[in-house]
């Protein structure tokens, strides 16, 4: 389990909603936070590699999936680095 | 025969004339920029650029959309026939009067298959077209209307969607020449 400061419920959203919206969280996580993304979409778990791969200001430090009511949930932590 | 070699540069010179060089290969760097020429006025093929607009913009790019020939019927907000010619008039008619009337690239069978794809895309929970072109909006997308077609097709600019910019091919190739990647759809 991954320390994190804030957390994004994007559970039942589809690309590109859980992109869209951790972008417009993160406005709230300060330099140096780790946002926590809940996430129904399994594309997520590329398209949040895609993001980190390709932006300067955040940084992925953990994914994970987990079981929630028989549905699969992915974890995305991201870091706010500037 | 002896040739005699160039005085060799003073250091300061190089240190000059590298910098001169720098600047300039930066100059030709893209920016994060990303470019949408939308020519398409295919209910999935809009959808499928502002997927990526929002995609791209969400991931810190700057984006521009530029809305040309059959793409305009995305971003209309209404039609009307007075003042126009007769194959204007005709063209207006025949053309969806904004977004919600755009008709789907297969399966149309006269907008049944665009309101069955609305609603399949709702039973995922996958956002609207007009959701999406929200999103462009509030996320800073540029979106632009290209001039020539317009005036070919007789689309009226009070015919379109207010707050849009207007541009022909060199503004679309400007940004395009600065961006990481275009597309066409």
């Amino acid at each position: 389990m991954t320390h994190f400061d804030r957390t994004l419920d994007a559970r039942g959203l589809n690309c590109p909603m859980p992109i869209i919206k951790a972008r417009q969280e993160l406005a709230q996580v300060a330099v140096g936070e780790v946002l926590q993304i809940l996430s129904t979409d399994r594309g997520s778990v590329k398209d949040f590699q895609g993001w980190a791969n390709t932006a300067k200001n955040i940084e992925l430090v953990g994914q994970e999936d987990t079981q929630q009511d028989g549905k699969a949930v992915y974890v995305h932590y991201i870091k706010r680095v500037s | 025969m002896t040739t005699t070699a160039p005085p060799p540069a003073s250091l300061e010179d190089r240190i000059v004339e590298l910098e001169r060089r720098l600047a300039d290969a930066e100059e030709r760097l893209p920016e994060d920029r990303v470019t949408i020429v939308v020519f398409s006025g295919d209910l999935d093929k809009v959808l499928a650029a502002h997927v990526i607009a929002t995609g791209a913009a969400a991931m810190g790019q700057q984006v521009s959309m530029f809305f040309t020939f059959w793409g305009l019927n995305a971003i209309r907000s209404g039609k009307s026939l007075a003042g126009k010619q007769v194959f204007e008039q005709m063209m207006a008619m025949m053309s969806p009067s904004g977004s919600r009337s755009l008709p789907v690239s297969k399966m149309n069978y006269f907008g049944v298959g665009a309101q069955m794809l609305r609603a399949m895309m709702k039973n995922k929970n996958v956002a609207s077209l007009e959701e999406m072109m929200q999103m462009t909006r509030d996320m800073g997308v540029r979106v632009i209307a290209c001039e020539m077609s317009r005036d070919v097709m007789g689309v009226q600019e009070s015919e379109l969607m207010p707050g849009l910019e207007c541009g022909g091919v060199a503004s679309m190739l400007a940004d395009a020449l600065k961006s990481r990647a275009t597309f066409f759809i």
